[in-house]
């Protein structure tokens, strides 16, 4: 017990030292193409206001920005500022960087995680069932369609699917993430959920295919080798051979291929969210990217790198909690 | 032995060839693997198989079991039980009259604890019979929660003769079951088939070691590129060459450590350029015009089998 506790430390500091260094380094990197790119967050902050300023208000502005500052001593200002809690204040939204972060990540995460969970579950039922009924019409028909999903792009998919299913069939609503003209705390669960359905199916159908080909073959590897061979001669069923040693040895590259999809799983739900106007995370950092938001897209940068590692992260733990193999090498 | 006992497993002109694309572009050939085989095993007895690598000795056991690859075809007959062997007759069989020791750890499934998986899919689970089997082959109480690539090579190959032990079969096949245990291993595992035998059941042992083999099978039958040359008694290896019917036969002895370790020269044929008549006959230093063109038939000469025009 003692034992393995001791082990868990350990692992959480390895990934501990390498996602801080990481974050460094992402932090960064970002700042420094924000600073050689042509944005100027002055002079969108100064458009924002809506009003002329004299040239002696301007200058209070620049200097309030810290335009006159050196480069490097901005960035470290900045990273204090982060290093204490302090995000910036977006100049888009005129509220602090943290707040809108918070806000928007709870709305993000419930989209996300819709679609990673369908994703995962139709992904791998999918390729469970191509790779048993492999070279049939329905593996054939199934890898089509796989296929073709993975190579059409998210935000085209959902532009069809808002023309079917809201303007057409009117399902579903054709956007935001509760409806219009109610107060956001007389929002009700189920209306939420109604306006989640749409792009979290949109953003599934993005990287289902993915899980299901490779569950696919990996299913057919399983039914190939030499212990699927020996449970055949030992009397098992070809679905006895599923259950009994194919779900235990196609789960695990499964379960990592999917924790190690949130980077995916993020870049994608900036598009889907754009498109139905979904107000979370994604839809923050194009905005703040088209508006010169720099504190905000400088924040988002930073959130969304940790909580790619942390998916990252999550696949590697449980490498090792599945696979008694890589256990046994950690040990 | 007493010959009028039924056989339990009786094969004949068994022949397995696998259809294979060329290498360039889609022109089909066929693979003759196994050819004109003839074997047939008793209750009570232990018949060992032996030849070199590659004489097609794997593929005979999947072929009685009926799980060879799709690309397969099997021609021939199979009797068991005095009845002839369907594919829907074998896949009942599997595991509960007919059972298989594997050559190797590969055939474990890499994530599931030895114990379990020795006990196999079948409820209730034998756990108390696997503990003694696991006993006796001196595996030690906590191999059960070991995974397969936690086991030497010796303890896997105990592993896999348990679960043929397990399943109480009528018939068990084993395919190089003792290379990797140390000879008090190896010796209580073919002591272990030894009694399955002389409890009315029988054993085809698939194997290198004819020294082992000789001493606890009834019979041998000597393998060359996918067919029986010879079915011999086991006390015949013992007593010598002149004994032996077949000249592959002989050269088998000769070519053992203890017998001068003489090889003959040649290869033994590939599967894809098998030569007319006797498949011996190239390395043959009897061969004769006959030989070349056709094949021998099947003779009982000494109380063996041979097919040799010379024997």
């Amino acid at each position: 017990m003692k034992e393995t506790l001791g082990r868990l430390a350990r692992i959480f500091c390895t990934y501990g030292v390498r996602t801080v260094s990481l974050l460094f380094a992402v932090s960064l990197i970002s700042f420094l193409l924000v600073s050689a790119s042509p944005v100027d967050p002055v002079q969108q902050y100064i458009l924002g206001l809506g009003t002329a300023v004299s040239p002696a208000q301007r200058a209070e502005i620049e200097a309030y920005w810290g335009i006159s500052v050196p480069p490097a001593e901005r960035y470290c200002n900045w990273l204090t500022g982060i290093l204490q809690g302090n995000f910036g204040y977006s100049a888009l939204y005129r509220r602090p960087v943290a707040a809108i972060i918070r806000e928007r990540f709870w709305n993000s995460l419930a989209l996300m995680l819709c679609a990673w969970a369908l994703s995962g579950v139709i992904g791998f039922l999918l390729g469970c069932v191509m790779g048993m009924y492999r070279d049939s019409w329905v593996d054939r028909l199934l890898k089509k369609i796989c296929y073709a999903l993975s190579s059409v792009p998210t935000f085209w998919l959902g532009l069809v699917f808002l023309l079917i299913f809201a303007v057409w069939l009117k399902w579903f609503p054709i956007g935001f993430s509760a409806p219009v003209g109610v107060r956001s705390r007389d929002v009700t669960l189920w209306q939420k959920l109604y306006h989640l359905i749409l792009p979290a199916f949109t953003l599934s159908l993005m990287s289902f295919s993915n899980i299901a080909l490779h569950t696919r073959q990996k299913l057919v590897d399983v039914l190939h080798s030499e212990y699927a061979l020996f449970a055949q001669a030992r009397g098992e069923g070809r679905w006895t051979i599923l259950f009994g040693h194919g779900l235990r040895n196609i789960l695990f590259p499964a379960l990592t291929l999917q924790f190690s999809s949130f980077a995916e799983l993020f870049g994608g739900s900036v598009m889907a969210e754009n498109v139905f106007s979904y107000p979370g995370l994604g839809s923050a950092v194009s905005a703040a990217g088209l508006n010169a938001d720099v504190p905000l897209l400088l924040g988002v940068t930073l959130f969304s790198a940790l909580f790619v590692c942390t998916g990252n992260m999550i696949a590697n733990l449980l490498y090792g909690v599945i696979d008694p193999r890589v256990r046994e090498v950690g040990e | 032995m007493e010959q009028k006992k039924e056989a339990l497993l009786e094969i004949h002109d068994l022949s397995v060839s696998f259809r294979m694309y060329e290498e360039q572009g889609l022109r089909q050939s066929n693979l003759q693997v196994i050819s004109d085989l003839h074997l047939t095993v008793y209750p009570g007895e232990i018949v060992a198989v032996a030849g070199s690598s590659g004489s097609g000795k794997s593929l005979l056991a999947s072929a009685i079991l009926g799980i060879l690859p799709d690309n397969a075809a099997v021609g021939g007959h199979m009797h068991y039980k005095g009845q002839e062997l369907t594919a829907a007759w074998q896949k009942r069989l599997r595991g509960t009259e007919i059972a298989l020791v594997p050559q190797s750890v590969a055939f474990l499934d890499p994530l599931m604890r030895v114990g379990a998986q020795a006990d196999g899919h079948r409820r209730p689970r034998p756990v108390r019979k696997r503990k003694s089997l696991f006993h006796r082959l001196g595996l030690p109480e906590e191999t059960e929660q070991l995974y397969p690539f936690q086991l030497s090579g010796g303890m896997a190959r105990r592993v896999l003769v348990s679960t043929a032990l397990l399943a109480d079969a009528q018939l068990v096949i084993a395919d190089e079951p003792t290379p990797g245990m140390s000879l008090p291993q190896a010796l209580e595992a073919l002591r272990l088939f030894r009694e399955m035998a002389d409890e009315g059941k029988a054993v085809l042992l698939i194997t290198h070691d004819i020294d082992l083999a000789v001493e606890f099978a009834d019979r041998v039958a000597v393998f060359y590129a996918g067919t029986t040359v010879e079915t011999a008694l086991a006390g015949d290896f013992k007593k010598g060459p002149d004994s032996l019917r077949h000249p592959y036969s002989r050269a088998l002895w000769r070519a053992l450590p203890q017998n001068g370790f003489s090889p003959i020269p040649g290869f033994q044929p590939y599967a894809q350029n098998l030569p007319a008549g006797c498949l011996f006959a190239p390395r043959c230093p009897h061969k004769t015009a006959q030989c070349t063109t056709q094949a021998p038939p099947v003779r009982k000469v000494r109380g063996g089998e041979v097919r040799c025009y010379g024997a």
